[in-house]
């Protein structure tokens, strides 16, 4: 997580005026993993950061401040505008639920998920794992952003290590690449795609 | 960890929204794209901050990005803008049901899009 420097909040960087449909992917994963080097990446606009605040025992999440009743938890996001009337959204949050639905509707009518793995910190990924499998229906892949002293583990290992589905897709990354980036969307929707949720055209 | 401690507190958000933390329509979400309404004046009663809002919307953002420009929580945002939606201020953008998933024609297009980039 980079800090935002003031002048980023810089308003005026409007989507065109064709742009009448906007679609979201979420981006999730553990603290520190890149989920914001990878949204900006490939957004148009310098990523955005809002913040909500929650009540909390403060368990893993503000490890500064213990004994704070309230603690703010920041989502940070940009966007690319894919086609002359679609924009598509990224949103960067911590994996579990709880955080979602800190920032209501997030997940629903998401196009899918990238969940983002650092093998150096594997056990960090199971509680997002099991929410996405269990307790949604979002189509998602799993991303391995590779820092220069992650273990050279085959993707395969890393495959059965997380206990994935045969058919969830998971790819390596560079998440500060732009290509990089882009080809782990392009893989998610094209995942997406498979599933029967998405067939109906309601255009 | 009890998950239901993890609640939305916007404390700031009862003053600001004359009391109510829940936004008079249930459809918006971050990615909502909403945009003023030129030819509308905003009421005179309106406060600063939906001035602020309206000015900011006078080209289409999305609801997250008006809420970090203005440095205030989504949830509160979303109060303000069904507020303003109602007195004619804002239009929401986006023309679909935001429960409603995207088709797989919109998957095609979102696709076609990112090979180009």
């Amino acid at each position: 997580m980079d800090s935002a420097s003031s002048d980023r909040t810089v308003p005026g960087q409007h989507l065109a005026p064709t742009v009448a449909r906007s679609v979201k992917i979420l981006v999730v994963g553990a603290f520190g993993v890149g989920k914001t080097t990878l949204i900006g990446a490939v957004s148009e606009i310098e990523p955005l950061r809002t913040e909500e605040r929650i009540t909390t025992a403060s368990v893993g999440i503000d490890p500064g401040q213990p004994n704070k009743e309230t603690t703010t938890v920041a989502m940070d996001f940009g966007r690319i505008t894919v086609t002359e009337d679609i924009a598509l959204y990224l949103f960067g949050t911590p994996g579990q639920r709880r955080f979602w639905d800190l920032w209501s509707g997030l997940a629903d009518g998401a196009v899918g998920a990238l969940v983002m793995i650092d093998t150096r910190h594997l056990e960090d990924s199971f509680e997002v794992l099991d929410q996405l499998e269990l307790r949604t229906k979002i189509p998602f892949a799993v991303v391995v952003n590779q820092f220069p002293d992650s273990p050279d583990y085959p993707l395969e290992r890393v495959r059965a290590a997380l206990d994935l589905l045969p058919e969830t897709p998971i790819v390596e990354c560079d998440a500060r690449d732009r290509q990089s980036a882009v080809l782990t969307l392009i893989t998610l929707v094209e995942h997406a795609m498979t599933f029967p949720v998405f067939q109906k055209v309601n255009a | 960890m009890d998950s239901e401690e993890y609640r939305d507190h916007p404390v700031r958000s009862y003053v600001l929204t004359s009391g109510r933390a829940h936004p008079s329509r249930n459809t918006l979400r971050p990615e909502t794209l909403v945009r003023a309404v030129e030819s509308r004046p905003v009421l005179s009663t309106a406060g600063r901050l939906e001035r602020e809002l309206v000015q900011l919307c006078h080209g289409t953002l999305a609801l997250a990005e008006v809420a970090a420009y203005l440095q205030l929580p989504v949830s509160l945002v979303a109060v303000m803008v069904s507020d303003l939606v109602d007195a004619g201020n804002l239009t929401i953008r986006s023309n679909h049901q935001a429960h409603v998933l995207p088709g797989k024609d919109i998957l095609e297009k979102i696709l076609d899009g990112l090979r180009k980039l």
